[in-house]
């Protein structure tokens, strides 16, 4: 006796199938994009950040290279932390000729609503290797708190 | 003067010729490549690497940059992930014969920058035409 599993019949006689074979391919759709997340964020604003959070302090990271110190401005005003600056790679040299044309010159701004309030006066950064790293202390009113239990 | 806005530039992986036994995660730089009369100046994007962590070399014609960097030492919790870390890879051939005894590179800023003298004076050669 001829088995014919219901996944290997014909197309007319099995008017699902269409469905099914839709159906896998959002599968796969899906699948695709969510294996690309990974949870990461898409960033519109120059410069891409990373945030870490400590019991006590968030963590700002971002890959600036090429930029320097004095071309780099930093604020804190309230929960917002403001990050600008700008980037020159040109050359000045008058006879030269590219090949390749990839790293860009201009300024950039970009303003970051934190997820809790801080202290906005201890705030630190430092720049080095073309990665700057802000670290900014939780407001002591967000900082969690031991409560000790006595015994009576 | 006109300053235009940085954008963000999204990072291409990079893939070395064999599989690697380790996965790790391999961007490829971005780079301005430029030439004068007298040399090539390679110019690469590797923030976060270290001159330890930074290895160049010429074979073959074929320029390699590689750079290593360290993880990031934070061990919170992450918020917001809007870029990943990686080390960095790009190979290049290079069309010119360079000297390759005075190759120099300098790392500033997490900007790598390498100048390939080129090998003898690029003179412009006349050749006469006898009329026999």
């Amino acid at each position: 006796m001829a088995f014919i599993r219901f996944a290997d019949r014909p197309a007319f006689r099995n008017p699902w199938a269409e469905f099914e074979r839709i159906r896998q391919g959002l599968d796969e759709l899906s699948r695709s994009y969510a294996d690309k997340g990974k949870g990461q964020a898409r960033a519109n604003v120059y410069p891409a950040l990373n945030i870490y959070e400590e019991s006590d302090r968030l963590i700002v990271t971002a890959e600036l290279p090429g930029v320097k110190v004095h071309d780099l401005e930093l604020s804190v005003e309230g929960e917002t932390l403001t990050i600008q600056g700008k980037r020159d790679s040109r050359q000045n040299d008058p006879g030269i000729s590219y090949h390749r044309r990839e790293i860009e010159s201009g300024s950039f701004s970009r303003a970051i609503a934190l997820p809790v309030k801080i202290d906005t006066e201890q705030v630190g950064a430092k720049l080095s290797n073309g990665i700057l790293t802000i670290t900014l202390m939780k407001a002591s009113e967000v900082k969690p708190r031991q409560i000790k239990v006595t015994a009576e | 003067m006109t300053e235009q806005e940085l954008k963000i530039q999204e990072k291409k992986a990079a893939q070395h010729d064999g599989e690697t036994t380790k996965s790790e995660t391999y961007f490829a730089p971005h780079v301005d490549i430029f030439e004068t009369d007298k040399e090539v100046t390679v110019i690469a994007d590797v923030p976060g690497v270290t001159s330890e962590g930074l290895d160049l070399s010429l074979e073959d014609n074929v320029l390699t940059i590689q750079g290593h960097r360290l993880p990031p030492p934070h061990h919170g919790r992450l918020i917001l992930e809007e870029y990943e870390c990686g080390h960095y890879l790009r190979r290049f051939t290079v069309a010119e014969t360079i000297d390759q005894n005075n190759i120099e590179a300098s790392l500033v800023d997490g900007v790598l920058r390498v100048r390939l003298p080129k090998a003898g004076p690029a003179q412009p050669r006349k050749i006469e035409v006898n009329i026999g």
